[in-house]
């Protein structure tokens, strides 16, 4: 096989995700059906829209019957802390060539925290591996919406706190970037960024509104933060 | 919504989506960087990974009985095992097994 390296190193890192997102996915696609949508939907969800939260808010959505504008807005703002992403990856995109499209595509929070976190490996031909690494996690999200929508009516087992997978991976990454930055002053203005609107902002803004205070600090306490 | 309405619906969701995400990849195209931009790149990855495991905690009640005790001893579980063993599939396994074992059989 051509890639087979960048294959390897693809999977292993995604195996984190593939416990978070099948399980997510999975609940995605049995929410979907319990409003008895039809069941290829949630495989065509996954395929296209491919973000987690919007594709839980769509299904209120679908229910109150919301305008167009109103759902093309909405999604907008679920999906705004994106539009940040990409600026720790534009040098990285940048040789990415035909590829580069899809990397963008796929670009959810998990993916984005693996790219930036795990070091590259010099041997390997990143733009593949960036481009496996994403393909992974969205057929992990794929098959696991599907299966919640096929068979999920039909099969009981206690999977309760798996989807923590997803949280100890962002432990996990939140470490990694420690020892790459030695310098904790990010980590300190991100905490009191999310503290913040965890108590005083509704859930479902909560991510924007952290994400805003933390790049107002970070800017306001950019010279102690270079100088660290 | 009827069927024809929920296809229109995902493709507006999609454009919407692809849109937040391609967004610095159509605004900076060129060479050069400004600082601003880099000092973002650094620094952002580490913020937006606190943030991410706050966020992903969202739904706990903390003001009722265990106060939220058992996700916050599963990241404690989870981070001092990878700061001893560094291997972040064993980290994330165990952690999550631990969590399962706190929230189902206690």
């Amino acid at each position: 096989m051509k890639y087979k390296k960048e294959i390897k190193k693809a999977f292993e890192v995604s195996i984190p995700v593939m416990m978070g997102y099948s399980v997510l996915g999975f609940a995605f696609g049995l929410l979907l059906l319990s409003f008895d949508y039809d069941w290829y939907l949630a495989p065509l969800m996954s395929l296209f829209i491919y973000a987690g939260a919007l594709q839980f808010v769509a299904i209120s959505f679908f229910n109150v019957k919301a305008g167009f504008v109103d759902i093309a807005i909405a999604s907008f703002f679920v999906n705004i802390r994106q539009s940040f992403y990409g600026l720790s990856l534009l040098k990285r995109f940048k040789k990415t060539g035909k590829l580069k499209p899809y990397l963008i595509f796929g670009l959810t929070d998990e993916t984005y925290a693996l790219l930036t976190t795990i070091k590259d490996d010099e041997q390997l031909k990143k733009r593949w591996y960036y481009f496996f690494l994403t393909a992974f996690n969205q057929s992990y999200w794929f098959i696991g919406s599907t299966l919640g929508a096929i068979v999920g009516t039909n099969i009981k087992f206690d999977t309760a706190g798996l989807e923590f997978s997803l949280t100890a991976l962002f432990v996990v990454l939140c470490i990694e970037q420690y020892k790459n930055l030695q310098n904790i002053t990010p980590f300190v203005i991100g905490l009191i960024a999310s503290l913040f609107s965890l108590i005083f902002i509704p859930s479902d803004k909560m991510l924007i509104v952290s994400i805003i205070i933390a790049l107002i600090m970070m800017f306001t306490f950019r010279k102690k933060i270079e100088n660290d | 919504m009827t069927n024809y309405e929920i296809y229109i619906a995902i493709a507006v969701m999609t454009i919407v989506n692809i849109i937040t995400r391609a967004f610095p990849f159509l605004f900076f195209r060129k060479n050069e960087l400004p600082s601003y931009i880099s000092f973002i790149e650094k620094f952002f990855p580490a913020i937006i990974m606190t943030i991410l495991i706050v966020y992903s905690v969202k739904d706990v009640d903390f003001s009722l009985f265990p106060y939220g005790l058992k996700e916050l001893g599963a990241i404690a579980f989870t981070a001092i095992l990878h700061i001893i063993l560094k291997n972040y599939l064993v980290s994330i396994f165990a952690g999550t097994i631990f969590y399962m074992f706190l929230v189902q059989y206690l």
